[in-house]
């Protein structure tokens, strides 16, 4: 079972979160503008990495808050916690990389 | 050269003490060149390669493998067969695989150990009895096997079942002709016919890039070298995403862990196939003996190959809840495969955005009783350059359409 540092309650154990899947998908800005293939992409298509993932929690039987994990698919490894809208300090970010939301 | 499986052959190599069988495939170099290279020598990979050279006429095919033939999730699954499922195209297509199924032993000259004990599916809450019983007769209408049970019937059928368990047992139904097999008879019994019909299967051949030209794959970089083809498939259960990466492409897929495990092996005592989708296990005896159990897989993406205690803590709790028989057998192995899983949890098989490369994959944590009619339908695939009938509701393009196969939603496939 993972331990899961919650930013707000600290490390718990897994059974008490829920999974969200991958982190900083964003929603295409126009909607109504989005062809089936950008929508499709937003929807279903995922980087699936095999390594760090950048992935969403909730805290259920706990605060009930969403945040961030950076964890590694293979080990299972969390690297980081941290807050919805913030950006993970692990992610080695390629200057203009726009991919990275 | 190959010789034919059979009694007669038993008792003749009897005479030699059992020293002068032949290898049942060969081990070759890979060649310069490949009408096909189909990567992954799995169920799937394998039966393709079968279908190609025996039926499509294909026989320059080469089949790469990483590690060794049928080690991945073809040896990992809990090797049930069904086509229980509710919507027409799936059942269309997994009913193909069950046929398939029951002649497979002839077909390859190989003998798979299908039982077709049944696959009972039990339910424990009133409403999900009404479900079942509309989904018992949408597989009715779809041409297949089922029949709705009550309580006393699955009483009889399974005499150690705890009816009133922790959210009691109301009902269920059956597919009769549902049942398990030996998985490594099906990837060996492909891999023998394949070979025998010119196939090259290359294990401990691992791609590791691709090279592109015009939208086109023209060979793969692997461990053994370059190796060039007309078209290139992937049948790689858990790792598509990482393969189509190499040829640009981007998947609507996730890979998730599932667990399963098999105590000690006890006498026989449980003739059938049984599983709870609400507290969510499944059971089957296996003719060693053993009883094998899977449930829910891991909720969190994972490409570690070993379950979470805590899943696995789960599944046992729904066994004993329900057989309470099995509370005190020890566990003797304990495993996990690598599950590419599509939002609708139907699989992706066929053409890509990419000429000449196909796909087959979302397979899931079903992807066992699929080996036939995958393979079947993705040799024509193949060897046509357009999707087999049975395959055209499973293409790439549903996500944009949006027309996807819900059975997640329909047949509560869970993952």
């Amino acid at each position: 079972m993972l331990r899961i540092p919650c930013p707000f309650c600290g490390l718990r154990d897994q059974v008490e979160f829920q999974y969200g899947g991958e982190s900083h998908i964003e929603r295409p800005e126009n909607p109504e503008q989005a062809s089936d293939a950008e929508w499709a992409d937003y929807m279903f298509y995922r980087e699936n990495p095999k390594g760090i993932h950048y992935e969403r929690w909730v805290h259920s039987f706990g605060c009930r808050q969403w945040f961030n994990l950076a964890r590694d698919t293979v080990t299972h490894e969390i690297i980081e916690a941290y807050l919805v809208g913030d950006q993970p300090k692990s992610r080695k970010r390629d200057a203009g990389d726009e991919s990275y939301g | 050269m190959m010789s034919n499986y059979s009694a007669f052959s038993i008792l003749r190599n009897a005479f030699s003490g059992h020293r002068n069988w032949t290898r049942a495939w060969q081990d070759p170099e890979p060649k310069k060149h490949y009408d096909v290279v189909i990567i992954g020598a799995g169920g799937h990979g394998l039966a393709t390669a079968y279908y190609l050279a025996k039926y499509q006429g294909v026989k320059n095919v080469a089949v790469l493998e990483k590690g060794y033939l049928g080690g991945g999730n073809t040896g990992r699954n809990t090797q049930v067969s069904r086509s229980n499922y509710f919507y027409p195209q799936s059942c269309g297509f997994y009913e193909h695989s069950l046929k398939l199924f029951e002649n497979l032993a002839q077909e390859i000259n190989f003998n798979v150990m299908l039982s077709q004990r049944g696959i009972l599916s039990v339910c424990n809450s009133r409403h999900e009895m009404e479900m079942y019983r509309r989904w018992a007769n949408a597989i009715q209408m779809n041409g297949i096997d089922s029949e709705v049970l009550t309580r006393e019937d699955i009483k009889k059928h399974v005499p150690h079942i705890n009816l009133d368990c922790r959210f009691p047992i109301w009902g269920g139904f059956i597919q009769k002709r549902g049942g398990i097999s030996r998985h490594d008879a099906v990837a060996w019994g492909y891999a023998r016919q394949a070979c025998a019909a010119g196939v090259d299967i290359i294990q401990q051949c691992e791609v590791t890039g691709m090279e592109t030209t015009d939208n086109k794959v023209t060979a793969v970089h692997t461990t053994k070298g370059t190796i060039a083809a007309e078209k290139f498939a992937l049948c790689v259960a858990g790792h598509t995403s990482q393969l189509a990466a190499m040829a640009g492409l981007r998947l609507p897929i996730t890979s998730i862990t599932l667990q399963a495990m098999v105590t000690e092996p006890v006498r026989p005592i449980f003739d059938t196939v049984m599983m709870s989708a609400h507290i969510h296990v499944y059971v089957a005896q296996s003719d060693r003996g053993e009883i094998v159990v899977g449930g829910g897989a891991d909720i969190y993406n994972s490409y570690a190959q070993r379950g979470s205690l805590n899943t696995h803590h789960d599944n046992f709790s729904a066994l004993v809840e329900l057989l309470p028989i099995f509370s005190r057998l020890r566990l003797m192995r304990h495993w996990a495969g690598v599950c590419d899983m599509a939002y609708d949890v139907s699989p992706i098989v066929g053409k890509t955005a990419v000429d000449n490369l196909y796909i087959s994959t979302g397979w899931g944590t079903g992807g066992y009783k699929a080996i036939p009619a995958g393979g079947d339908t993705l040799a024509y695939t193949i060897a046509n350059d357009k999707p087999h009938k049975l395959l055209r509701p499973f293409q790439l393009d549903r996500f944009d359409t949006g027309r996807l196969v819900d059975e997640g939603a329909a047949s509560g496939v869970a993952h």
